[in-house]
């Protein structure tokens, strides 16, 4: 603010100063633009006076307000990252659940929209100043990792709300998160069935298999030369195969219970952890072998205490790709026959009988799951790779 | 070419990376043929049971596992059988031709996988630019993955149908959905690799950002993008083939599946299956010759 600090300006190394691109003042524009906008085209089309409420009004001049003397101060933003984002983000919220509030009870006008982009852009600007933060205290930087692509999700569902119920969009076609999160609370035991079926019994087990044996024939290929260089070509060739489409042989083979796409699961998970096992086997050093070999360490010395923990980065890729793999294969193999339960089973005839807001709600279990799943491997990993380059930085 | 070994020693290449392929290969086809005389056996056993027939020879009863119409495991010889009639000897119109069923899942699977490297380098080019957009969509990029697509594919299909969009499309976009993701990580990672000494040059010339990104980081990230199109075309495919599922087995390699399943012709799923494998693998292949002949007119080949 004063002048003492101008020299911040010249380009000296301070890690809290981040001007504002270009970008960042086009939103700044687009937001008091569609602010402004707000204030004077109406907000609902089937009622001429305004019943919205003052705090609608209120709403687009206090952010009018802000971003334009916000914007007269870029200088004065350009040191303070953090505040001004949490200023502008506040801001953009309060807009978006006035937004949400009223959305049900009127049929919104050009006023209205020009609100939704008013706060859009402004939320828009408060992650990029967010991103924009550096900071060295860890707390705060494992928070902001955490808020900036939350506020992107969070952001996402409020303009799907707003979206599907302002052009009112058909239920068939997409129903809004709301309508979803409804269906979801009212049918929980349904859910959680299908859940236990596919997820817990299919996938699961089916990883579990897959991954082991896996791993255990790459260990046991891993002596003999001559398997590993003729297994793997072909477990490279089957990576790219659409192994997926073994289903309807395992559900002939296997019945229509969970064995079957579990034998799936499997089948898909072997391939990608034999090929990864069997790179990283030979990931080591020619070095690091040599060193062993001085200390006259034993096959099973120098494969336990040097070649399968420089595998373990390959090991925990294979989990990862398998994690996503698995929850494929389970749910595909029930659109080949099923028990009336699982999943695949309830999207597939909830799609037939228009209950599109049940099979997003299986589809919200189905990716918390994935996400959960895949979110536990990381962690693992990061545990047990603590030492790998990527994780050091 | 005279006896393995005598060739292998001559030929290096041939002894250390064809040989050991093709031996492991005729033992998986001895190990198919054995698991299908197996699991053949007991449907063999009834259907003599039934036809009173006692003390057939067991060579009769090899040939007979090996060439029942609805077998548990068909053989690979009647798999080849089956291919052979349905390419060559039917016409490419019928639909009982399986080069038009792999047309049409091959038509869906290019679309797919050039709108899904497209929108991945799309997107890759953004977040390399844009750090905002690095910390909040990278994620979500991941976490789109974690979503099972394939699930709701019967979905996507049935609402863009309701909406009007019909055809190749809606089945194209859930390749699409599959095949974006290998090509944005692959390509963030390219668009980077370039070393910052090549950068800091670059920021000496006082080069725009898009000149740097088409002198610079594009040349630079072409190996990643063929290695990412690699994983991308294979992952179309299946897309392709899962979309193929819901549309009430019309056409496809995807429709083959699933009326084999429902009538039970084993060797029908099979040759499907096996075709698509085929498709599957020499597409992957086309990407690996497109990136080897990229990467030598771009000088770039070690």
């Amino acid at each position: 603010m004063s002048g003492a600090l101008d020299y911040t300006k010249s380009g000296a190394p301070q890690a809290a100063v981040q001007h504002l691109t270009a970008l960042q003042k086009i939103l700044l524009v687009i937001a008091a633009l569609a602010g402004l906008i707000f204030l004077f085209l109406p907000v609902s089309s089937d009622t001429p006076t305004i019943t919205v409420g003052v705090e609608l009004t209120l709403f687009g001049g206090i952010a009018l307000l802000l971003i334009t003397a916000w914007y007269g101060w870029s200088a004065w933003l350009d040191r303070f990252s953090l505040s001004s984002a949490v200023l502008t983000a506040t801001v953009s919220f309060f807009g978006a659940s006035t937004l949400l509030n009223v959305v049900d009870n009127i049929q919104p006008a050009g006023g209205f929209w020009a609100g939704t982009i008013a706060a859009w852009a402004l939320g828009w600007f408060a992650v990029e100043r967010l991103a924009a933060v550096e900071t060295r205290h860890t707390l705060l930087k494992w928070f902001l990792r955490v808020l900036i692509p939350l506020a992107f999700g969070v952001w996402l569902l409020i303009l799907w709300e707003l979206l599907t119920k302002g052009f009112n969009v058909p239920q068939v076609l997409l129903p809004s998160p709301s309508a979803i999160g409804q269906r979801f609370v009212s049918s929980t035991a349904t859910l959680w069935v299908d859940f236990k079926q596919t997820f817990l019994k299919a996938v699961l087990i089916g990883y579990a298999m897959g991954c082991v044996s896996g791993f255990v024939v790459a260990i046991l290929i891993d002596r003999s030369d001559f398997l590993k260089r003729g297994l793997l070509p072909i477990g490279n060739l089957v990576s790219a195969l659409p192994v997926v489409g073994v289903a309807p042989i395992m559900v002939m083979w296997f019945g229509f219970d969970w064995p079957s796409k579990a034998a799936v699961v499997v089948i898909m998970t072997f391939f990608p952890m034999l090929v990864n096992t069997v790179a990283g086997l030979s990931a080591s050093d020619q070095i690091q072998g040599d060193l062993m070999k001085t200390y006259a360490a034993s096959y099973q010395q120098s494969l336990f205490k040097l070649r399968l923990p420089q595998a373990l980065p390959f090991i925990f890729n294979a989990l990862k790709i398998n994690s996503t793999l698995a929850m494929i294969g389970a749910i595909v193999a029930e659109f080949f026959g099923t028990p009336i339960v699982g999943m695949g089973f309830r999207i597939s005839t909830e799609v037939g009988r228009m209950n599109v807001d049940m099979v997003w709600a299986e589809i919200a279990v189905a990716a918390v799951a994935g996400s959960v799943f895949y979110g536990l491997i990381s962690l693992i990993e990061r545990v047990l790779t603590f030492w790998h380059p990527s994780f050091r930085n | 070419m005279g006896s393995g070994a005598a060739a292998g020693v001559a030929n290096p290449r041939l002894r250390d990376r064809i040989w050991p392929v093709v031996v492991i290969l005729l033992v998986l086809l001895v190990i198919w043929f054995v698991a299908a005389v197996g699991l053949n056996m007991p449907f063999q056993r009834d259907t003599y049971e039934r036809g009173n027939k006692e003390n057939v020879p067991f060579s009769q009863m090899v040939t007979d596992t090996l060439n029942q119409k609805r077998p548990v495991l068909p053989a690979p010889h009647q798999v080849i059988t089956e291919i052979y009639e349905t390419t060559v000897l039917k016409k490419v119109t019928s639909k009982r031709s399986l080069i038009f069923h792999s047309g049409i899942t091959l038509s869906t699977t290019l679309l797919g996988f050039i709108m899904g490297t497209i929108l991945g380098i799309v997107l890759a080019i953004g977040i390399v630019h844009n750090r905002a957009l690095d910390k909040s969509l990278m994620p979500w990029i991941i976490a789109s993955q974690t979503i099972p697509i394939l699930a709701i594919a019967p979905m996507v299909i049935v609402v863009l149908n309701s909406v009007g969009i019909q055809g190749l499309l809606p089945k194209a976009f859930i390749s699409t959905y599959l095949s974006f993701f290998p090509v944005a990580v692959g390509m963030v990672k390219g668009l980077r690799s370039p070393d910052t000494g090549h950068t800091d040059l670059m920021r000496t010339y006082n080069a725009s950002p898009a000149q740097t990104l088409w002198k610079l980081r594009l040349p630079s990230a072409m190996p990643y993008l063929f290695t990412s199109m690699k994983v991308a075309i294979a992952i179309s495919m299946v897309g392709a083939i899962v979309a193929e599922l819901p549309t009430g087995a019309v056409a496809g390699l995807g429709a083959r599946l699933l009326a084999g399943s429902y009538y039970g012709q084993t060797v029908q799923i099979w040759s499907a299956l096996i075709m698509a494998s085929l498709l599957a693998a020499s597409l992957v292949g086309l990407v690996s010759l497109a990136n080897h002949f990229v990467l030598k007119r771009m000088g770039m080949l070690a």
